[in-house]
């Protein structure tokens, strides 16, 4: 399975990433180097296994439903990058 | 050239837990913007979710009401895509394997038919924040308080084939998640929010490409909106286009609906199994639990009351459509008033107080034993039922209680047999042309002489004992 | 010098008041002030001596816990509380934690005092720590070679005596591969025994924190500490956390090795090779039993692991957003701007490129051949493990293929992956596994490598620790 910059460029948008076109070649490259890696894994015959999600055996565990968590927006807030009114802004969306 | 539509819903229920899914922030309505938006919540480097108890019981209470199959073991999964309401660039969801799996819901519909609607799915999942894109001009606020309360998403089978139907199955989903309190239904706070999957077809032909409707939070506005799109899309493929698959929001004040420029342009979720979360095994003993702590569900309490009460399909299915007007109601029956009385009380004048004065039945300012008093006093004869409308009308507005109106305002009925025929001679001998026009054969005229009587009794007279005097007298 | 003294012997010293945690701190942040590798991207030296002389009062009314005064240096993978936790990278260069992770919260506990918050590849992804946005560290046995990754800075730190120990992640082999380039002692113990909360991840289901220390002894100290069920983890195990330095002394008389013949295959540097061989050498002489295990799916952990681990970085990587904290780019256009440019500008190169294959391998109509079929691989890796330890007790191999390399001589990442193969396999069947130092080659450490059952950390400390008291690797130092 090799990229070509195309679908490259649409696997960054789909991450939120920008890649510079001068970068795409080289980026292409790169990663096509690293799918070849990953492909690999189709000359593996793996029979009847199960897909293992999580190295252990264990169930979910439930928590009481409990308010345990105060109002700590004033702390959160001052990390912001921009704030106003009580919210977190980001350039206008249009919807 | 008939066309057929086909609807199915996607009705996302908020739970009424009190704390969030995944997190121990409070869910209340109404608080100051992200003071209920914890750590876990705001998607913080390192935080990680635990989920809530409540959420998973108020699921499997809707998969037991509905039939459905229970997924023993069902995973969470990420739904990824990027949005500013969206903290962790992932909504936690269930994809591959939800909790409730199929079920079955009945619907009545307009004609007094009944309906069987499939309910393909209903998972767990997390809400979003909110984006308010008017307080500032060049920027969108976000307020996360709702991100993290949990939300059960369920899915009908594109069984619905109008908006008639559909909205008679929105508003059965609605009473049902009420009835059995896993949400409160509030549509105007949000918690309650119906999207529509609506495409039309040839009949014989294979499905249509289907538009998504979002953003609907009436019943009215569903129909509305569903309506619109069927034309909109008829009109399309009569003009020999086709419908583009896509989402489109309802504006309810230009009554039209219009193509979102989607927030996740490219729509791969990129579903996968959330690596933090494991999957949630369902024991037979939490099941038997639950089942156990169901109240009667309304389909169960129609049945009875139209089989063990003898009332008809239509007032059964009137009265136990909401859980507190079959509770107000069966507080009244309990009591061991007459079923089919109390049932035109509660659906008429009660009714139409309550909207008048639009007041919900548990604020009624007339308690279920008052009115149980009130139907008794017409039962036993003490006041006639037009006689009560007017008790009723005091007692609304306070006056004290039956017996107190009925004493003061001298309201008993009157009922000595020879006071009535002492009335009824005097009104006969006042009216000897239509004594003699009744037994000439217009029969009509009794209802001229109950008339009199009234007049002559305020309205007190016994109305049964007026009759069958008036009938020995006149013949 | 106060600086060569193990844990347990501070512990002591402090506890004799042969010492005051002031003296150590100061002597510690002293040393980290002179050192040149770089393994720290903040010092918090402030916040340490507040911390001494509260440690020490502590001390002085003698009810004091075992690591009362006992300085670490810090991961800069744990949130820490009003301290910047960056994870070596620009988008969180500016982020100062509202909030501190259940590790430091149990560190903070104990009256510890926190040096500083080491060098990392950015996000935990790497195998030299060239990755990080604050430079490079330095091997300190050779400085113009990495020290390993992604806890290059701990390790560094360790080696270099400038702290007593330090905390460490491991999703791939972070802890075990610097540990071994470096000649520290590093333990990755099974998944769900110490808490994920607050550890930023990479890749959930494979990370998991550990102590980098010069003795395995002090490895048992340490683990004692940072153990522990967490039930704001939902992947915490709800198991009592035994006492890891009770066993160490027992006798391996007995004990069954197992070598994985997959491991001593070509490809494997002749010089690590020799000291991996002598080491089992020694363990035989102490009565142990040698016995040749097969891994069939050994090579097949590396496709698996670059496919599990991006898939589930690519999406923990996506609250990084400059919308609610970290990095936010200069006077963005829209909303799309500022993604794309916050994103692109904040993160490096490496993660960007796990990044992309993970969303890649995520994408509609890829998730059944990548994503899926790794998982699967995972089962088989896993269940050769599960047949090995039937007949074994304990496997042992190398941990790197090479000593030590070059700074700047590996340029590719596919390169840079398959170096992983010893250590991988360990956390996609999420066992624990050690690192401790072995021998030299060229002058530079070679770390062997123990892999347990399952919750078998105990008999691997013990198995450490009598190799550590019949050999005197783990002593040698770069530095007087």
């Amino acid at each position: 399975m090799s990229l070509d910059n195309n679908k490259v460029k649409e696997i960054a948008y789909l991450a939120r990433l920008s890649i510079e076109n001068s970068e795409l070649e080289q980026s292409t490259k790169e990663l096509n180097n690293i799918l070849s890696l990953m492909d690999q894994l189709g000359e593996i015959d793996t029979g009847d296994a199960e897909p293992m999600a999580h190295p252990l055996e264990m169930s979910q565990r439930l928590r009481d439903d409990q308010v345990t968590e105060d109002d700590l927006s004033e702390e959160f807030q001052e990390i912001a990058p921009k704030t106003g009114n009580n919210h977190f802004l980001v350039p206008t969306v249009i919807e | 050239m008939t066309w057929e539509t086909v609807i199915g819903l996607e009705i996302h229920s908020q739970l009424k837990t009190k704390s969030k899914i995944f997190s121990g922030a409070s869910t209340a309505f109404g608080a100051t913007a992200n003071t209920q938006a914890c750590a876990v919540d705001l998607g913080f480097p390192g935080v990680l979710p635990v989920l809530n108890q409540e959420a998973v019981k108020m699921a499997l209470r809707f998969g037991l009401s509905i039939n459905a199959t229970i997924n023993k073991n069902s995973i969470f999964a990420r739904k990824n895509y990027f949005y500013p309401d969206l903290p962790k660039g992932y909504q936690i969801s269930q994809f591959e394997i939800p909790i409730v799996g199929n079920g079955v819901i009945d619907i009545s519909l307009e004609d007094g038919e009944n309906k069987i609607v499939g309910i393909t799915r209903a998972h767990l999942e997390e809400d979003a924040g909110k984006s308010i894109h008017d307080m500032y001009d060049e920027f969108t606020a976000i307020d996360l308080n709702r991100a993290g309360t949990p939300l059960l998403e369920i899915v009908s089978d594109p069984d619905m084939s109008n908006a008639k139907e559909a909205v008679a199955y929105a508003k059965k989903i609605h009473a049902l998640v009420q009835y059995i309190d896993i949400c409160d239904g509030n549509m105007q706070e949000g918690s309650f929010r119906c999207d529509a999957n609506v495409s039309v077809r040839k009949h014989g032909d294979k499905l249509g490409t289907r538009a998504e409707l979002k953003n609907i939070n009436s019943f009215k506005f569903l129909e509305k909106a569903i309506n619109l799109e069927v034309e909109r899309q008829i009109d399309i493929l009569e003009d020999g286009g086709s419908v583009v698959q896509e989402t489109r929001l309802y504006d309810s004040i230009k009554n039209e609906t219009r193509s979102m420029r989607s927030k996740e342009e490219a729509n791969d979720y990129r579903y996968f199994p959330d690596p933090d979360l494991l999957p949630v095994a369902i024991s037979e003993e939490l099941l038997l639990e639950i089942k156990k702590s169901l109240p009667e569900l309304p389909t169960e309490k129609k049945l009875r009351f139209v089989e063990k009460l003898g009332l008809s399909s239509y007032d059964a299915e009137i009265l136990t459509s909401q859980k507190e007007v079959a509770d107000y109601f069966e507080i009244i029956i309990n009591k061991g008033a007459d079923a089919k009385l109390s049932a035109n009380w509660v659906m008429g004048e009660l009714s139409a107080a309550l909207n008048k004065n639009q007041v919900e039945i548990n604020d009624s300012p007339i308690s279920a034993n008052e009115l149980f008093s009130l139907i008794s006093r017409i039962t036993d004869s003490t006041i006639s039922g037009k006689i009560a409308k007017d008790v009723f009308k005091l007692m609304w507005e306070g006056n004290g209680s039956v017996d107190e109106i009925i004493e003061k305002q001298g309201l008993k009925q009157m009922t000595d047999t020879n006071a009535l025929e002492s009335i009824i001679d005097d009104v006969i001998s006042n009216n000897l042309d239509q004594v003699q026009q009744f037994r000439d054969g217009n029969l009509k005229l009794l209802g001229f002489f109950v008339g009199q009587v009234m007049k002559a009794t305020q309205g007190k007279a016994n109305p049964k004992q007026v009759n069958q005097i008036l009938n020995e007298k006149l013949t | 010098m106060m600086h060569n003294l193990t844990i347990a012997e501070q512990i002591k010293g402090l506890k004799s008041r042969d010492f005051s945690s002031l003296e150590l701190t100061e002597h510690y942040l002293s040393r980290i002030d002179d050192s040149e590798l770089n393994a720290f991207i903040s010092v918090t030296s402030e916040q340490a001596l507040t911390q001494a002389k509260m440690a020490d009062s502590i001390l002085a009314k003698g009810n004091a816990s075992g690591l009362t005064g006992i300085p670490y240096a810090h991961k800069d993978i744990f949130c820490t509380k009003g301290v910047k936790t960056s994870a070596g990278s620009k988008m969180l260069d500016s982020f100062i934690s509202p909030y501190d992770a259940t590790l430091s919260e149990k560190l903070n506990s104990q009256n510890m005092v926190m040096l500083g918050k080491t060098n990392m590849d950015e996000f935990a992804m790497g195998s030299s720590n060239e990755n990080s946005y604050y430079g490079s560290v330095k091997n300190p046995w050779d400085t113009k070679k990495v020290p390993g990754g992604s806890s290059g800075g701990s390790a560094a730190a360790v080696a270099s005596r400038i702290s007593p120990f330090a905390t460490g992640t491991d999703t791939g082999g972070s802890i075990r591969q610097p540990a071994s380039l470096c000649g520290i002692t590093g333990l990755k113990p099974t998944y769900g025994r110490i808490s994920r909360y607050g550890m930023i991840a990479y890749a959930s289901s494979l990370d998991q924190a550990g102590p980098m220390t010069r003795t395995a002894e002090d490895s048992a100290i340490i683990l004692n500490a940072m153990a522990g069920f967490d039930e704001r983890d939902s992947t915490s195990a709800n198991k009592s956390v035994p006492d890891y330095t009770k066993n160490l002394s027992k006798s391996l008389k007995g004990l069954k090795i197992g070598l994985p013949k997959e491991y001593f295959s070509e490809g494997l540097d002749k010089g690590v090779e020799r000291v991996i061989i002598q080491a089992i050498k020694d363990y035989e002489a102490m009565g142990a039993e040698i016995i040749e295990v097969s891994l069939p799916n050994s090579m097949n952990a590396i496709p698996a692991y670059y496919i599990v681990a991006p898939c589930e970085c690519s999406s923990n990587l996506s609250r990084f957003d400059g919308v609610r904290y970290g990095y936010r780019c200069d006077d963005p256009k829209d909303l799309n701007d500022l993604y794309l440019r916050s994103r692109s500008e904040g993160f490096g190169d490496e993660v960007k490129r796990r990044i992309m294959i993970g969303a890649y391998a995520l994408s509609a109509g890829y998730y059944d051949a990548y994503y899926l079929k790794a998982q699967k691989v995972r089962q088989l890796i896993s269940e050769d493990f599960k047949k090995a330890f039937k007949e074994v007790d304990v496997i042992m191999g190398p941990v790197s293929p090479t000593p030590a390399f070059e700074l700047g001589s590996i340029k590719d990442s596919v390169s840079m992956y398959l170096a992983d193969i010893y250590t991988l396999s360990v956390n996609l069947a999420g066992l624990p596994g050690m690192s401790i130092p072995a021998g030299f080659s060229d002058n530079l450490p070679i770390g062997l490598q123990l892999i347990g059952n399952h919750w078998s950390e105990e008999l691997l400390l013990n198995t450490a620790h009598q190799f550590q008291l019949k050999t005197d690797w783990h002593n040698a130092s770069p530095v007087d």
